[in-house]
């Protein structure tokens, strides 16, 4: 094995460019007058700075806390500029031309844009650093009343649809990044799907962190109206820089009475380097209501990039039959460290839960599934099903499982299991006497064990998350 | 920090009184466990370890505090400590958690301690019984400490049982620390049967050496408001620890099971099964960690715990956790909550059976496969006996005991 | 083709191969017998590089090149092919997907064009027929829920998509029944060429029977003790070992 390792040479983050784009970006510093100033550049009404400003008040009276397995670095928040805006000041007000630098960013990223996309079936909604850059395939979803745009223009252009949900999910008092992301958020994007449509296309966010020493606060709201059904795509990712980069979103989903709503990411920010140098701080807030009746929530994420993701993309079960899911692949190499898992919070009676979580770890980097189950006594007849393994590559890094499970109800089922093992060096060494050398054999392999959890992607995040999988990992058998 | 004052202010009262009765062993260690614990203070529900018991409201109760050495004819192999046949020093107060302010308190106000010594490839001849019967008309709290210690190839069974004869309420801190030397068998059962009034804390650490074996049993049969923890470092390669439970609560009852196991080396297995049945508004928690650290290879761990919630009032809180630094490694767990099969009950009911024994039946059945894990027969067959009755409701006193008669 | 000289080799410290000498010709089939425990086994894993064991003096080359500084897959893609005698479960991993990495690599290592997709599956479709395996069996993942019988067919059937110059089959013919060992020796027949060596593990004869050996060669206590021509495995089948042990004085 020890030779295999010398022979490797490890691959560098792929998507690490930097465009040269002239960004509007504001002073660093994070006070009320910021705040406002934010607002102000974007034009918000007075209800929103009202909002962004409780909020801020809130996140100044509280300490950064000690979360999960993490060794967090010190943020100083005021070094951090909340506002970054790619667009150049356009030529005219009305069509805010996209820029030809940009539009090759996303060439190199690979995110097919316009035509690329109405091929594919899919609408995007480009998230650069903090301005929504073009939302593509609009009207066509416009003829079917769907609403899919920038937060930004959603607050111009229906604001009483965001008034009502902004901050319904996740509170801005829910945690300190949360009370951060609701003081400084820049945009993201916002989706409503009226009642009884199928939305006919996946609809697709597309997230990079350009300029240096800022931090990407998006915010993503997504209402789902009774009967109807969506499938929404992020894909993040974010050059090289050697200072840390903080990222922390939020993403609210409400889901009606039988509607359905299925949330994909796959998330390769620059994890940092060799030696644990750089990347991005991934603190999410993720959650959705299953409001209605029979409504349907799933999150399925692969989770590759970050030097420290804390996430638990959240499921509250209210609606009586109501369904979740959280399918998640989690991958750290080098000094990266991923706390990450679900909450399941059953609250109607019949709700369904599913959990499969697959970590692997490599290098010296630390992985941690935490996880939520918790039976409230209305959740008659609840149900829970857990699974969560974790795969070890090298005998430096470090593989963690922290259930918990609170059951208040007696007619609740609820399963947890875990394992962790080493991969195996006899599936490795079938694969090789196969003539297949050893960086593939543990990509298949790895593969073949997040299947699972790969199989719930649409089909192209499929195959750009199978690519991930083996680049991450890379060098890592030794 | 108030709770813990009555209890710095007692220490102060009776200092002279414990200093005498008990000796330097013990004493040496004294003023260090009262200090850490005033600046501990009682955990909280936020203390990851306590998030299921509040200690502070356990201890805030006016105790009177018992102060009593042992006094009666001790068996072969069971010493007082101040007579202890072995130098004891490096192993009293050695590995149990400094951090923790229920083991300081103990540390501070224990008078005594039972030394078990089981010299080298020594077995002896019976099981060795500890009966701790609570006694007293008053309402009382008793600091208990045990010392085990097993040298190279020796072999001990160790049966504990918990009785309360009087209706008073008794709090009881128990400390217990076991030494298994290499290749040496130990088994410890503990048995609570007590009554409603009860509080029990118990913090058994347990540290094994080359090869060494150990099982830890711990039934609670009947009791008030328990908390056990129970630690367990594999620190010779080739050890290995059984850790198994059963809880059978009702009624108001509250057991918090907490277990710790830390495979130190290469070459150690570990093995876990706690089972819960719990009925009316009984709380259960059970939170297992297996930790594996750095360069521990080969380790072999599985743990797992089931539970049935018999109504809607009972709660259940399960937390099963990994944390592994090594990656030759096969670690398991896996944990459920539920209720018992319908297809079984209905299948029973359809041959004439009646839907409470068949629920009786189902439970005994599910709280069996931890009786089974225990090697020692008599013992078996007599935990079959009183699970069965504690679950048709007719356990009430401890059974057998000369005391309650 | 294949030469091994003084071969040692061991596994957790304890030496199985004390000194082994064999040389294997273009286009020969080579049968080795031996009692339980000679070291068979470890010899067909240490030829293909398994990890696990460890070679302590000795040499082997294939067609003049050192194997023994090579990589599992290096040793691989010069087309030395063995059939495992317990084949792994790779879970999550469909056969299509391992085949058409192994493939890829193999023609790479040839300098041959890789395969389209059509064509790939095309040559799945048509080396799958001569070992009568199950369409089904091909779109599960590798080895997992296959019979012992089908785990066999399944590792004929990579090898004639391998296309090997050697192969070694270990214990294939273990628990298969007699028809399955008909389908797999028949296969093993069609899909040699000329030119293609095999090492051939058993212990017994019927597989012989099919393949039809060229040298038979027996291994006892690590060592290659004795060969001849096929007539020797009859032999052995119908009086033993004990009598080479006496002829070799062990």
């Amino acid at each position: 094995m020890e030779d295999i390792a010398r022979d490797i040479v490890n691959k560098d983050y792929e998507y690490g460019f930097t465009t040269d784009v002239e960004t509007d970006v504001i002073d660093k510093g994070l006070s009320e007058d910021v705040v406002r100033l934010i607002s102000k550049k974007k034009g918000e009404p007075e209800w929103l700075l009202e909002f962004r400003l409780q909020a801020y008040r809130y996140w100044a009276e509280q300490k950064q806390p000690e979360w999960g397995h993490l060794n967090m670095p010190v943020i100083d928040y005021q070094d951090i500029s909340y506002y970054a805006d790619p667009t150049k000041k356009s030529k005219s007000e009305d069509s805010k031309e996209i820029d030809p630098e940009l539009m090759k960013t996303f060439d190199k990223l690979g995110i097919p844009l316009e035509e690329r996309m109405a091929l594919a079936g899919t609408a995007v909604d480009a998230v650069m650093d903090s301005v929504s850059v073009k939302t593509t395939f609009r009207d066509k979803l416009k003829e079917m009343g769907i609403i899919f745009m920038s937060i930004s223009e959603a607050v111009r252009e229906h604001p009483d649809l965001v008034r009502e949900y902004l901050g319904s999910v996740v509170p801005y008092r829910d945690n300190y990044f949360a009370a951060l992301n609701s003081a400084v958020f820049s945009d993201g994007s916002f989706v409503y799907i009226p009642k009884g449509v199928r939305c006919p296309m996946e609809l697709s966010t597309y997230f990079r962190i350009n300029a240096r020493g800022t931090g990407q606060f998006e915010r993503t709201l997504i209402v789902c109206d009774d009967d109807g059904y969506v499938s929404y795509l992020e894909g993040c990712t974010a050059p090289m820089r050697d200072e840390n980069q903080l990222h922390a979103a939020i993403v609210e989903i409400v889901v009606k009475e039988n509607a359905e709503v299925k949330y994909s990411t796959v998330q390769n920010w620059y994890p940092g380097d060799k030696n644990g140098k750089g990347g991005v701080l991934n603190l999410v807030t993720k959650r959705g209501h299953l409001r209605g009746a029979n409504s349907r929530l799933s999150w399925t994420q692969v989770e590759t990039g970050s030097a420290i993701t804390w996430k638990y993309p959240s499921c509250v079960l209210s609606g009586d039959n109501s369904q979740a899911e959280f399918y998640s692949v989690a991958v750290t190499n080098n000094f990266q460290q991923a706390d990450t898992g679900t909450k399941m919070i059953h609250i109607g009676r019949n709700t369904k839960s599913t959990i499969i979580s697959k970590g692997i770890s490599a290098g010296r980097s630390q992985n941690s599934y935490r996880g939520l189950v918790k039976v409230a006594p209305t959740a008659q007849g609840a149900r829970n099903y857990s699974s969560c393994d974790s795969l070890l590559l090298g005998s430096k890094c470090g593989a963690h499982t922290f259930p918990y499970m609170d059951v208040k109800n007696s007619s609740a089922i609820v399963e947890h299991e875990a394992t962790t093992s080493k991969i195996s060096e006899e599936q490795l060494f079938y694969c090789q006497q196969r003539g297949i050398n050893t960086e593939d054999a543990v990509s298949l392999i790895v593969n073949g064990y997040a299947k699972d959890v790969i199989n719930k992607l649409p089909m192209e995040f499929a195959v750009e998350a199978q690519k991930l999988l083996g680049v991450s990992l890379e060098g890592s058998i030794g | 920090m108030s709770g813990t004052r009555q209890y710095t202010d007692f220490f102060n009262d009776v200092r002279d009184t414990l200093y005498t009765r008990s000796c330097d062993v013990m004493n040496a260690q004294r003023t260090g466990a009262l200090d850490r614990f005033r600046s501990l203070g009682f955990p909280t529900r936020r203390t990851e370890r306590y998030k299921y018991t509040d200690a502070g409201l356990d201890f805030e109760p006016d105790y009177g505090i018992a102060l009593t050495p042992l006094t009666q004819e001790l068996p072969k192999y069971c010493y007082r400590i101040c007579n202890a046949p072995v130098d004891v020093t490096p192993y009293y107060n050695s590995i149990a958690d400094k951090q923790d302010a229920v083991v300081c308190l103990n540390t501070m106000l224990s008078v005594d301690t039972l030394l078990v010594y089981i010299p080298r490839n020594t077995r002896p001849e019976h099981p060795i019984q500890i009966s701790n019967i609570l006694k007293g008309d008053n309402d009382t709290m008793v600091n208990r400490r045990l010392l085990i210690i097993l040298e190279e190839g020796a072999e001990a069974d160790i049966i504990i049982t918990d009785h309360a004869v009087n209706d008073s309420r008794f709090l009881t801190n128990q400390v217990i620390e076991a030494f298994a030397g290499e290749n040496s068998h130990l088994n410890i059962y503990e048995i609570e049967e007590t009554h409603l009034l009860c509080t029990r804390y118990s913090n058994v650490y347990i540290r094994e050496s080359r090869n060494a074996s150990v099982r830890h049993t711990s039934l609670s049969l009947f009791n008030g408001h328990t908390r056990n923890t129970c630690t367990v470092q594999l620190a010779g390669e080739g050890s290995e620890v059984n850790l198994n439970g059963c809880v059978i609560a009702d009624k108001m009852q509250h057991v918090d099971n907490n277990t710790r196991i830390e495979h130190l080396v290469p070459h150690c297995t570990s093995d876990e099964l706690y089972k819960y049945v719990l009925d009316d508004s009984a709380v259960g928690a059970f939170a297992g960690i297996v930790y594996v650290r750095e360069g521990a290879q080969k380790t072999s761990s599985a743990m797992k715990n089931a539970n049935l919630c018999a109504t809607d009032s009972a709660r259940m809180y399960t937390q099963p956790m990994l944390e592994i630094y090594a990656d030759d490694v096969k670690c398991s767990h896996g944990s459920t909550v539920g209720q018992l099969g319908e297809d079984a009950l209905f299948y029973m009911m359809q041959r004439g059976i009646g839907i409470n024994e068949a629920r009786l039946l189902l439970k005994s059945a599910f709280i069996t496969e931890v009786i089974e894990t225990i090697p020692l027969e008599p013992l078996r067959d007599r935990l079959h006996f009183q699970v069965d009755k504690r679950l048709r409701g007719e356990l009430s006193k401890c059974e057998g005991c000369k005391l309650c008669k | 083709m294949l030469k091994i000289r003084n071969l040692h080799a061991s596994i957790n410290g304890k030496e199985i191969l004390k000194g082994v000498n064999l040389t294997i010709q273009d286009g020969e089939i080579h049968a080795v017998m031996g009692t339980n425990g000679a070291g068979k086994s470890t010899l067909s894993n240490v030829i293909v590089g398994n990890p696990m064991y460890e070679v302590t003096q000795g040499e082997v080359t294939f067609n003049g090149q050192n194997l023994l500084n090579m990589k599992p897959d290096e040793r691989a893609n010069l087309g030395i092919f063995m059939s495992f005698q317990q084949p792994v479960e790779i879970p999550g991993v469909s056969m299509t997907n391992f085949m058409r990495a192994a493939v890829n690599a193999r023609y790479k290592a040839q300098g041959r064009e890789q395969l389209s997709a059509g064509e790939f599956l095309k040559l799945m479709r048509e080396k799958r027929k001569i070992v009568e395996l199950d369409t089904k069996l091909t779109s599960r993942s590798v080895n997992e829920g296959f019979s012992g019988g089908e785990k066999k067919r399944n590792e004929i059937f990579q090898m004639a998509m391998l296309e090997p110059e050697f192969c070694i089959l270990d214990e294939t013919d273990s628990g298969l029944d007699v028809d399955a060992l008909r389908i797999v020796a028949e296969g093993f027949n069609k899909l040699r060429k000329p030119d293609t060596s095999a090492m051939v593990i058993t212990h017994y004869v019927r597989l012989l029977d099919y393949l039809k050996p060229d040298v038979v060669s027996v291994m006892i206590d690590g060592r290659i003790v004795k060969s001849g021509d096929a007539s020797l495995a009859e032999k052995i089948e119908k009086t033993g070992f004990d009598w080479i042990k006496e002829e070799v004085g062990l």
